[in-house]
């Protein structure tokens, strides 16, 4: 198991740590929010923490709705914000 | 000879582990199973970075040997079993992962990563979570999975985390089933509280106890509890500024008008005074009958406006402050999480599982512990797990004596648990810091005036949801049912509807075609 982890975010290759949240990696990153809702756009980021309330939602590897605080991050993994609804890509 | 069913048991917190260790202790065969990749729920949550996942043992939570673990193992729907117990559908993996459906072909057959997931490394004959191998077993553990997707662990290894990219759905039939499924925060809505910044309490203890993640560099905490200190605590602790402890109640004086229940929870009191202490000596401020009742910013948060409350939990006018914060910890409390509960068909009374002096529920071999009975911390939680554990283990047929010093420390903690309640009610004054715009619920984006809309329009139950959706997002009222409930005015039967989720979380449809 090799000790660091490469991953990118919204195109840009970062680094992580194996056991990471993609949460975890996004707020050490800076980010604040990394969704925007359905209705009226508005910015969102996390929340509960502990996988309850789906405002985290993000985007990895093509696949929506994916929440971040439960995602542990993984080798490669392409992490994309995400609009409103998605449909996998 | 006898085959005696195994105990299942769901949620590895204090409750679980306790009732997996009591269970196994009485010689049943015992499976747990939790979402989380490391044991120890919520409380007992451990750091989990940098660290190969090695199964079983993470910071004093430890699932005892010889049990059948199942971690990174969701719920997702739960249905009575005619004789006792309940079915229960799981989904194992990555959370919120797809590549279980071969059908869609998404994944291959043995377990590597699907073209879908992208990955560039992992190990292709990553070694599943141990539990998904439960269906070799003959018999009564009754495992049901789909042979084409099950991942195999040919060495018994956990997999480390990063490797693990398959998801497999699968099925298991528990006659005998401990529910400790444990609880959220609750958090009332005001102004800007669904502005980036503002989270759970749990949330940035979360992060910070296993992710050594500051949700923020400038933090305020606030709502009401013992819960809120610890968090102050732990902030530090990742090196964020805790620029105020703000609680809403008047804990002193509500402690004092029941010293039985304080005097109870002797113990934890002392764990509260270190809380205390460590916070007095960074000078934090820790204000009583205060609250935060608008959050500013423009995108996410950066200021907070705080108030005094009369004894109701209304602003007082003219006490407004505004403190600058790009973190906002809330915590009023805990919301316990009770669809697996229902779902299998046990009565509720007063928004909690109701069960017996053994745990039993209303339902035919299904027992519950900790907060879903009642919210009362980790201490309670693990005392009412080992009476539940005990008691599934006679209900699978092992002889057992009564758990005498569990059900002391139930009691004991109870009393507690009340003094407590007691001495940290919701205000009702709170439903005044809504105004028309503030959202209610976060996923379907309702407001309050939303709220009154639907309640003219559709009263009552069922009619009311639909017309406003509240609740009927992705969290599925979770957030924002009971809130809802006191705002509108609900009846007990029609607030119950927000804790009814036949399916507990979201499953993908690519999944479930492979659930044969």
């Amino acid at each position: 198991m090799s000790e660091y982890l490469t991953v990118t975010v919204d195109g840009e290759r970062v680094t992580a740590v194996p056991g990471q949240t993609v949460a975890a990696l996004l707020i050490g990153l800076g980010r604040r929010s990394w969704r925007t809702t359905r209705g009226e756009g508005r910015p969102r980021g996390i929340f509960c923490g502990i996988g309850v309330c789906f405002d985290c939602l993000v985007v990895v590897n093509g696949e929506p709705d994916v929440r971040a605080c439960r995602r542990r991050v993984a080798d490669g993994d392409a992490i994309r914000v995400q609009h409103g609804a998605q449909t996998p890509s | 000879m006898t085959v005696h069913p195994p105990v299942t048991v769901v949620g590895a917190g204090p409750a679980g582990l306790a009732a997996a260790s009591a269970a196994t202790a009485a010689g049943a065969r015992v499976r747990l199973i939790d979402a989380e990749p490391s044991p120890g729920g919520q409380y007992l949550r451990g750091d989990a970075l940098g660290r190969a996942y090695d199964g079983a043992k993470v910071h004093g939570a430890r699932v005892p040997d010889g049990v059948d673990y199942l971690p990174d193992t969701e719920v997702w729907a739960l249905e009575p079993l005619p004789g006792g117990g309940a079915r229960l559908h799981l989904r194992t993996g990555p959370a919120d992962g797809s590549g279980g459906a071969v059908g869609a072909g998404r994944a291959d057959p043995v377990g590597r990563p699907g073209p879908s997931t992208g990955r560039t490394t992992g190990e292709p004959d990553a070694a599943p979570p141990s539990g998904t191998t439960a269906d070799d077993r003959p018999g009564p553990m009754g495992v049901r999975s789909a042979p084409s997707t099950r991942p195999r662990a040919d060495d018994g290894r956990a997999a480390p985390l990063e490797a693990t990219s398959t998801v497999a759905v699968h099925t298991v039939d528990a006659p005998v089933l401990v529910l400790a499924t444990g609880a959220h925060d609750r958090v009332l809505p005001f102004p800007g509280w669904d502005l980036p910044g503002v989270v759970t309490a749990g949330a940035a203890q979360a992060l910070a106890k296993s992710q050594r993640t500051a949700i923020g560099h400038n933090a305020v905490v606030a709502g009401t509890g013992p819960f809120l200190l610890p968090v102050a605590r732990s902030l530090h602790g990742v090196g964020a500024r805790v620029a105020a402890v703000l609680e809403a109640g008047a804990p002193v004086s509500g402690w004092l008008g029941d010293p039985g229940g304080a005097a109870a929870g002797l113990g934890k009191l002392g764990e509260l005074a270190g809380h205390t202490a460590a916070l007095a000596r960074r000078r934090v401020p820790y204000r009583t009958r205060t609250a935060v009742i608008e959050a500013h910013g423009d995108g996410a948060l950066e200021a907070v406006t705080t108030a005094r409350l009369d004894p109701r939990w209304r602003p007082l006018p003219g006490t407004e402050r505004t403190i600058a914060a790009d973190a906002l910890c809330l915590g009023f409390g805990f919301t316990p999480r009770l669809e697996a509960a229902i779902a299998a068909g046990c009565a509720t009374s007063g928004g909690f599982v109701r069960v017996d002096a053994a745990q039993a529920t209303s339902a035919r071999g299904v027992f519950a512990a900790g907060e879903p009975t009642g919210i009362g911390g980790a201490a309670l939680a693990a005392a009412e797990g080992e009476v539940a554990g005990t008691a599934a283990a006679r209900a699978a047929g092992h002889p057992v004596a009564p758990p005498l010093g569990a059900l002391r420390r139930v009691r004991t903690g109870r009393r507690f648990a009340a003094g407590l309640a007691a001495a940290h009610p919701i205000g009702p004054g709170w439903k005044e810091w809504p105004r028309d715009d503030t959202l209610v619920c976060r996923c379907e984006e309702v407001a309050l005036r939303d709220l009154h809309a639907a309640a003219r329009s559709a009263p009552g139950g069922r009619a009311f949801r639909l017309a406003s959706r509240a609740g009927l997002g992705l969290c599925q009222g979770r957030v924002c049912g009971r809130n809802t409930a006191e705002l509108i005015g609900l009846t007990d039967e029609d607030a119950r509807r927000f804790d009814r989720r036949p399916i507990a979380v979201p499953i993908r449809l690519g999944d479930l075609a492979d659930d044969t």
